[in-house]
C-alpha cells in the first residue's frame, strides 16, 4: 500500500516500521510534523518534550535503556541539543538514536538559516539527506541499523522542502525492536578518563564509516550524455533532474561522512565538476580539501533557497522573464480575535520598549502594532531584558517589558526568570498565555494539561511557579479587558524587583465552535484609532471610515474598546 | 496526462486541503505526485502557496515560473501576485474574494481595482466562481476551497467520479455531505 506523505510523516512512518518505542520533540516549523505523526502509533511512547535538549536527553535514554528512539527538531533546535548531541556521540548508543532535525534554508518560518551538517562534522555523527518521502521513510529506517552498527547516533537532515512536500510512500509492516539494557560505566559516564577512551572509540568509527561510505547504495551516480557531472543531496537532486536532465549526478544520500573515494571516480570520468548545495560550502569545500577540484558557490551563493528555476539560469543561462505584478504585500497576521492584539495595542500605546520571543505574539513587532523590539532565539524575552536591567539600571526597567508565549516560558523561559530573581533584577515579564504553541499549528505543551495522545496531565500553573521561583509580584489578567492590561502592566512596572504578568485566554483559533458575534460600525467619526490594531477584519474605506469584514469577525470586542466614538457595536452573525 | 498546479491564497483558506485533494486525485489515477506545502508563519494570514504536480514521473516539488498549466486562486489579489507563475496557454481560476492585506487595512497601500485588467495582460484564459456565496448558501464559510475545486474540476476536465472520490479519502465523514453538496455546486456553476 502507498501513501501520500509528507517527508515530516515519512521519517515517523520509518521510525515506526523500524520498532522505536520512543519519539521525542518540541515543535518548530518545519519539524513539527514528524512527532505528531509518531504520536499516532499506539506503540511508540511520544511526548512534547519541553525543549530539544530534554527531547534528545529522553531519546539518549531510551537508547541506553535498548529501546530505538527518534528525537526530531528544526535547525535552531538542534542548538539546544547540542550539549548532549556533542557528547552522547562519545558514548554511542545500545538500541539505534536518530535525530531528524529540519534545516529552513530562505527562512519560511525561521530566525536564522543555519546549515546543520556543520553539526555532523563538529560532533563526528553520521548524517543522511533524503530527496523525497520514500527516502526520508527508507533512510530513516537504515539510519537505525548505522547507529547500533557503528555505536552513534546518526541524523537525518531534512530541508522545509523535503519536510513539506508531500510524495508516494510504500507502507510497511513494523518489527519489534528491543536490546538488553547492559550497564558501562566507560562507555556512558563521560568522565574525563572515561571520555578519553572513547573520543578514541569515535575516531576509529569514524574511520571505518568514512571507508565503508564509498560502497553505500545510498549514494549513486547516474551518467548522462553531459559529461559535466553535478554533485548534489536532497532537494537539489530534484532540481538537477528538472534543469539539467542530460548532465551526469552524482547524488549523495549520505553527507556525512562524504564518499570521497567513489566521488574522486565520478570527477576522474566528468570533463567539470559543480557542487550544487543550499547554503554553506560544505560539500563543495570538503571536496575540494580532499583535491577534488570543482565549482560551487562562486555560481550558487550562500542564502536563500534554490530551485530547477535558478539552476538553469545559473548553469545554463536560461532566465525565465516574466512581468513581476507590482501588488501589496501580505506578510502573515495575528487572527482576527487573537488575544495578542489587545495587549501589543497597549505595549505600543506605554511606548516600552520590548525584547520579545518566539511564537505568533513575534508578529508583534510589525505593523501597525510596531510593539517588540527584539527577537533572538527562545527565551532571550527574559534573560534579554535582565541584561538591558543590568547595563541601564532599575529605572530604565520601568520603561522595559519582557514578552513570552506559555510555550516558549517552559522551553526557555523559565531558566532566565530564575536567574533574573536570584541576581535581584527589577525586569517584568509579560507571559503570553494562550494555553497552546500557536505558531507552528497547536501542539499541547506542559502548561495545557493534556499530553501529546491528548490525555489529560497536570498542568503547570504559571503564577504559582513564578510564585515559587521568588516573584514576588505576580498578576494575572485577561487580554480581552484592555484597561486591566494596561492598569496592570503600569502597576507592576512601577514594582522593585520581578514581576511577573500572565495574561491568559485560550488562542482563538482552538474554539472550532461557529463564531456567532461580529461587529458592526454605526456613525464612524474616522479617527483611524481601530487601524492601529491591525485587525484583518477591519479595513479603511475609500472616505477614511472603517468597515468590517463579516467573514472574519468573531466579535472579540478590542476595537469597541478603543473606539473613542463608541461607533462599534456587537451584532449578531459572524463568521460561521 | 502532465498537470502543474499552483494553488494560491491567504494563510487559513485551505490550500492545502485542496491540495491534498489533487494529491489523491493522483494517486487514484495511478500518476506519480509531489505537493509542496506551506506551514508555520505564513499560514497566519500571510500570502500562501501549494504547488501540486502531476506526471507519470515528478522531481521536484516546485513549479517554476511561466510553468504553471493552471493557478487556483482563493482570493483576487493572490491571484495577480502569483500570475508570472502561468503558462501562456493556461487557465486562471479566481475565487472572487477579497482580503485585504495589512497594508492595504492600514492604508498605506491600495487594494488594486484593476486585477482582472492585469490578468488579461498574460496568455491565459480567465475563469471566475464566486464561490464565497456559495459556501454561504449552504451555511458554512469554510467549503469554500470545495466550491472552487467543484469549479476547477468542471473546467480542467477531470475525472467527476474519480475527483469526488479523491475529497472523500480528503475530508473528515463529518464534513463529507456538506463538502460534497459544495464540490456539486462548484461544479455546477462553470
Amino acid at each position: 500500500m502507498k501513501k501520500l506523505l509528507l517527508g515530516d510523516h515519512a521519517v515517523a512512518q520509518g521510525a515506526y516500521e523500524a520498532g522505536i518505542k520512543v519519539a521525542a520533540a518540541y515543535p518548530g516549523t518545519p519539524s513539527t510534523e514528524i512527532t505528531e505523526y509518531a504520536a499516532q502509533f499506539e506503540e511508540i511512547r511520544s511526548e512534547w518534550s519541553v525543549n530539544e535538549k530534554v527531547a534528545f536527553e529522553v531519546g539518549l535514554g531510551s537508547s541506553m535503556a535498548g529501546g530505538r528512539a527518534l528525537v526530531a527538531m528544526k535547525h535552531v533546535g538542534l542548538n539546544v541539543a547540542a550539549d548532549p548531541l556533542f557528547s552522547f556521540a562519545y558514548s554511542g548508543v545500545n538500541a539505534g538514536l536518530v535525530i531528524a532535525v529540519a534545516d529552513d534554508p530562505g527562512m519560511h518560518s525561521s530566525q536564522n538559516e543555519q546549515d546543520s551538517r556543520y553539526y555532523a562534522i563538529n560532533a563526528h555523527v553520521p548524517m543522511l539527506e533524503p530527496a523525497d518521502s520514500q527516502e526520508a521513510k527508507d533512510y530513516t529506517m537504515l539510519a537505525f541499523e548505522l547507529s547500533e552498527k557503528y555505536d552513534t547516533p546518526v541524523i537525518i537532515r531534512l530541508t522545509t522542502r523535503i519536510a513539506h512536500s508531500r510524495s508516494f510512500v510504500e507502507i510497511g509492516t513494523r518489527k519489534e525492536f528491543d536490546r538488553e539494557y547492559v550497564p558501562d560505566i566507560r562507555k556512558y559516564a563521560l568522565v574525563p578518563m572515561n571520555a578519553r577512551g572513547r573520543h578514541i572509540k569515535v575516531e576509529e568509527r569514524e574511520k571505518q564509516l568514512a571507508k565503508d561510505v564509498n560502497s553505500f547504495d545510498i549514494n549513486k551516480v547516474e551518467h548522462g550524455t553531459n559529461k559535466i557531472g553535478i554533485v548534489c543531496a536532497g532537494s537539489i537532486y530534484q532540481y538537477v533532474k528538472d534543469a539539467l536532465p542530460d548532465y551526469s549526478v552524482f547524488k549523495l544520500g549520505m553527507v556525512y561522512p562524504l564518499p570521497i573515494e567513489k566521488i574522486k571516480e565520478f570527477a576522474d570520468n566528468c570533463d567539470d565538476v559543480i557542487v550544487i548545495e543550499e547554503l554553506e560550502p560544505y560539500i563543495e569545500n570538503t571536496l575540494k580539501a580532499n583535491g577534488i577540484k570543482c565549482h560551487g558557490k562562486e555560481l550558487t551563493g550562500l542564502q536563500g533557497e534554490l530551485s530547477s528555476e535558478k539552476i538553469k539560469e545559473i548553469i545554463l543561462g536560461e532566465k525565465i522573464t516574466t512581468h513581476i505584478e507590482q501588488v501589496p504585500v501580505r506578510p502573515p497576521v495575528m487572527c482576527a480575535g487573537c488575544a495578542h492584539r489587545g495587549v501589543f495595542y497597549v505595549l505600543n500605546k506605554l511606548k516600552l520598549i520590548v525584547t520579545g520571543d518566539i511564537g505568533c505574539y513575534s508578529l508583534g513587532c510589525a505593523e501597525p502594532l510596531n510593539a517588540m523590539h527584539s527577537l533572538i532565539c527562545m527565551g532571550a524575552s527574559v534573560s534579554g531584558a535582565h541584561g538591558m536591567e543590568m547595563a541601564k539600571g532599575k529605572d530604565y526597567s520601568k520603561k522595559n517589558i519582557a514578552v513570552i508565549g506559555d510555550s516558549t516560558f517552559v522551553h526557555s523561559g523559565i531558566t532566565g526568570l530564575i536567574d533574573a530573581v536570584y541576581n535581584k533584577s527589577n525586569i517584568t515579564v509579560l507571559i503570553l498565555d494562550n494555553s497552546t504553541t500557536g505558531m507552528t499549528g497547536h501542539q499541547e505543551h506542559p502548561g495545557t494539561g493534556k499530553t501529546i495522545k491528548n490525555e489529560q496531565t497536570h498542568a503547570l500553573d504559571f503564577a504559582a511557579l513564578s510564585t515559587a521561583c521568588g516573584v514576588k509580584n505576580v498578576a494575572v489578567v485577561d487580554p480581552y479587558d484592555l484597561e486591566a492590561v494596561e492598569k496592570t502592566i503600569k502597576e507592576q512596572l512601577e514594582k522593585d524587583g520581578v514581576s511577573v504578568i500572565v495574561a491568559k485566554r485560550p488562542c482563538v483559533l482552538l474554539d472550532k465552535a461557529p463564531k456567532l458575534d461580529c461587529v458592526e460600525i454605526e456613525g464612524c467619526k474616522k479617527c483611524g484609532i481601530c487601524l492601529k490594531l491591525g485587525c484583518p477584519a477591519i479595513r479603511k474605506n475609500e472616505d477614511k471610515s472603517v468597515s468590517v469584514d463579516s467573514t472574519l469577525c468573531i466579535g472579540c470586542m478590542i476595537c469597541e474598546k478603543v473606539c473613542k466614538s463608541g461607533s462599534i457595536k456587537k451584532v449578531a452573525g459572524g463568521s460561521k | 496526462m502532465k498537470l502543474n498546479i499552483l494553488i494560491v491564497g491567504v494563510g487559513g483558506q485551505g490550500t492545502l486541503l485542496a491540495s491534498k485533494i489533487f494529491g489523491n486525485y493522483a494517486m487514484l489515477i495511478n500518476k506519480d505526485c509531489k505537493l509542496s506545502e506551506v506551514h508555520g508563519m505564513s499560514q497566519r494570514g500571510g500570502s500562501v502557496v501549494t504547488y501540486v504536480r502531476i506526471a507519470d514521473k515528478v522531481y521536484g516539488p516546485l513549479i517554476d515560473k511561466k510553468q504553471a498549466d493552471v493557478i487556483i486562486a482563493f482570493e483576487e489579489l493572490e491571484a495577480l501576485r502569483w500570475a508570472g507563475y502561468i503558462k501562456d496557454d493556461g487557465l486562471i481560476i479566481v475565487n472572487q474574494q477579497n482580503l485585504y492585506p495589512m497594508p492595504c487595512i492600514i492604508g498605506k497601500a491600495d487594494y488594486p481595482t484593476d486585477i482582472y485588467e492585469r490578468l488579461s495582460n498574460y496568455k491565459a484564459s480567465v475563469h471566475k466562481i464566486n464561490a464565497l456565496d456559495i459556501a454561504a448558501r449552504l451555511g458554512n464559510l469554510r467549503m469554500t476551497n470545495i466550491a472552487v475545486l467543484g469549479f476547477a474540476c468542471a473546467i480542467l476536465k477531470l475525472d467527476k467520479p474519480t475527483f469526488i472520490e479523491a475529497i472523500k479519502q480528503s475530508v473528515s465523514a463529518k464534513t463529507l455531505e456538506g463538502n460534497l453538496k459544495a464540490f456539486e455546486e462548484g461544479f455546477g456553476s462553470v
